[in-house]
């Protein structure tokens, strides 16, 4: 799949510097002249930039609003009209945050969680994808099938009798009742499966069972290496998921000394809930983190993404 | 590993030893996919299966369950607010899915046609989608707060009224729909985009010698060869929609202690699953609460089966 397929010709890449688009097209000097080959395609750019770039804003406006409520005071947020821009109270409403409401334990938390079952299922997912991938073995076809059946169940017609098998095994308010449910799922089996059937070569695996590689070597040497932006994707995937699940620790993580970010984001604002700057700096510390950690893998993540869509 | 196989094998007839012989040499394999079938069956099958036995009994989670057969159902089908979640549930699932959609297409239009900084535009559109929706839901409540909220002001500032976002049942349903919207719209694009770029370029180059402008290419061609991609957006924005529950949970502040988890103004956040949680969690009906669970399962079920013969099966005959 090409990258760009375009169903109409665009205009030399050179024209479109002069494109008022994203702050980094801004050149100091004049804009090179503009080829006259194409006078009427050059408008029609412009409009499609201004749309675009106007789109964009408007999905990451609510973060930089979120940046301005929860670093400014309460008071300049009720102000009439309201202040457009960020002040300097951000450090003073994160210490009220994490003064209020210990912050720091659910954070400590949700990346302790949110570490451990991506390393889980990145483990057993990729074992297993590996087996149904690459192995022939009586009934495999059957319960792939299984695994991909286990789609469909949706979570809340489960979430009662495991809050009650919980209970039972007394794990409700302990972190482990997030993290051993969720250490193996089904999308990571089925979409690694498809991942290592094109990238590992049966040539590598066949050279490897001729070295004498029995099962685990083969994993180890032959697999994991070459299914790194695989595991990249349902890792970074995977990690966001985690992060941001709300229901599930909600109903199990009773114990408010206990709880992840999520939960106690919402807890802040239902006992706090006008003083603004400090709920929206809460907010803050829930969303920057993932954000950061998305930035670095983006580009790989939405094209993974849109593949996994299409196929 | 050979000791196991000889052993194993010696019992047994013929016919079946090579299969059995092939399972037993396989044994890694079944090793390697065996903690997800453990994990599913005590954390996903069995939990299922006792939520069915759940819903015929009557149970507050303390003392004996009791058995009640059918009664949970019977209820839950003259239970004028379950029927009233179900009514949120599907004005905001319309409210927020129509517009998603469409704007989703027309961004993707757009991106596809777009060169330079697609990267960044892409990332940009997809941001909202990986961002937490408790922390979204909290900003939108201040955003749509009704004295000091960013959108009565700039309602108030091009010289309309304020708008009661979050004190009447349709102004919270609006609100939820728009933060639905908000999340989802940039990562249906992404989806659209890539199925759009998957039509080759030769089918557009015909339609242009023919004389079809970029729009008419747009209706003809585009629009009937996305359909796998428009029934698979479709089918997971009715799995997802329907099930909505965090948006209304935290925008409704539901977390009061008088009465939680109720949907706020007129109870017109309350969804499905908000509803089934309430009955469950704050009131512990737990019996109650699973036959909810099958409701919203049936309702769901239905829906998709529907678009996806609407959809998938209109487009290949053979299926």
């Amino acid at each position: 799949m090409s990258s760009s397929v375009s169903p109409r010709p665009l205009p030399p890449s050179g024209t479109a510097v002069t494109a008022p688009t994203a702050p980094t097209a801004w050149t100091p000097w004049p804009a090179p002249v503009v080829p006259t080959a194409l006078p009427r395609r050059r408008p029609r750019q412009v409009g499609l930039y201004l749309m675009l770039t106007s789109g964009a804003l408007l999905s990451v406006f609510p973060l930089y609003w979120l940046l301005v409520i929860a670093s400014n005071t309460t008071s300049d947020i009720y102000k009439s009209p309201p202040k457009l821009w960020p002040g300097g109270h951000l450090v003073e409403n994160i210490g009220n945050a994490f003064d209020r409401v210990d912050f720091l334990a659910p954070l400590v938390n949700t990346v302790f969680v949110a570490v451990a079952v991506t390393f889980l299922v990145l483990f057993f997912d990729s074992l297993a994808a590996f087996a149904f991938a690459k192995f022939q073995f009586p009934g495999r076809n059957a319960l792939f099938t299984a695994v991909l059946v286990t789609f469909m169940l949706p979570m809340q017609l489960a979430i009662i009798p495991q809050f009650i098998t919980m209970v039972n095994l007394g794990w409700v308010g302990q972190l482990h009742a997030l993290i051993i449910p969720a250490a193996a799922n089904a999308f990571g089996i089925f979409w690694l499966r498809q991942y290592i059937s094109s990238a590992v070569p049966d040539e590598l695996m066949d050279a490897s069972v001729l070295d004498g590689a029995g099962f685990m070597r083969q994993y180890v040497t032959v697999c994991l290496p070459l299914i790194r932006p695989g595991l990249g994707f349902l890792g970074l995937y995977t990690f966001i998921a985690t992060w941001n699940d709300y229901l599930w620790p909600l109903t199990v993580l009773t114990d408010p000394r206990r709880i992840t970010l999520q939960v106690a984001l919402a807890q802040l604002q239902s006992a706090f809930g006008q003083d603004y700057g400090m709920i929206m700096a809460g907010a803050l510390l829930a969303v920057v983190p993932l954000l950061v950690i998305f930035l670095i893998g983006a580009r790989q993540f939405i094209g993974d993404i849109a593949k996994g869509a299409i196929r | 590993m050979t000791l196991t196989a000889s052993t194993v094998s010696a019992g047994v007839s013929t016919s079946v030893r090579p299969r059995r012989r092939r399972a037993v040499r396989a044994w890694p394999a079944y090793v390697a996919i065996a903690p997800f079938f453990i994990l599913f069956l005590c954390f996903g099958l069995y939990p299922t299966i006792y939520s069915l036995v759940l819903s015929f009994q009557k149970w507050n989670g303390l003392g004996a369950p009791e058995w009640v057969g059918l009664d949970n159902y019977v209820r839950l089908a003259s239970d004028d607010t379950f029927w009233l979640s179900v009514r949120n549930t599907f004005v905001i699932f319309a409210l927020s899915t129509i517009p998603m959609m469409l704007i989703a297409l027309v961004v993707a239009a757009m991106l596809n046609n777009a060169v330079r900084y697609s990267t960044t535009l892409r990332i940009a559109y997809f941001v909202p989608n990986i961002t937490s929706v408790v922390a979204m839901a909290i900003l939108f409540g201040a955003i749509f707060g009704e004295s000091f909220g960013l959108a009565n002001a700039t309602l108030n500032a091009i010289g309309l009224p304020d708008v009661r976002w979050l004190s009447t049942p349709f102004g919270i349903q609006l609100t939820v729909s728009i933060l639905i919207t908000y999340q989802w719209t940039g990562y249906n694009a992404i989806i659209f985009l890539a199925g759009m770029q998957s039509i080759g370029s030769e089918v557009y180059e015909a339609a242009k010698v023919d004389g079809a402008g970029p729009v008419r290419s747009f209706f003809s061609i585009t629009l009937p060869l996305l359909r796998p991609t428009i029934a698979f957006v479709l089918i997971v924005s009715i799995i997802t929609g329907l099930q909505s529950f965090t948006e209304s949970q935290v925008l409704t502040g539901s977390s009061s202690p008088t009465n939680p988890n109720s949907g706020g103004a007129g109870q017109g956040g309350l969804t499905m699953v908000l509803y089934f949680y309430q009955q469950a969690f704050s009131h512990s009906k737990l019996g109650y609460g699973a036959s909810i669970a099958w409701g919203i399962f049936l309702i769901v079920l239905v829906f998709v089966i529907i678009s996806w013969r609407y959809n998938v099966k209109r487009e290949d005959p053979t299926r």
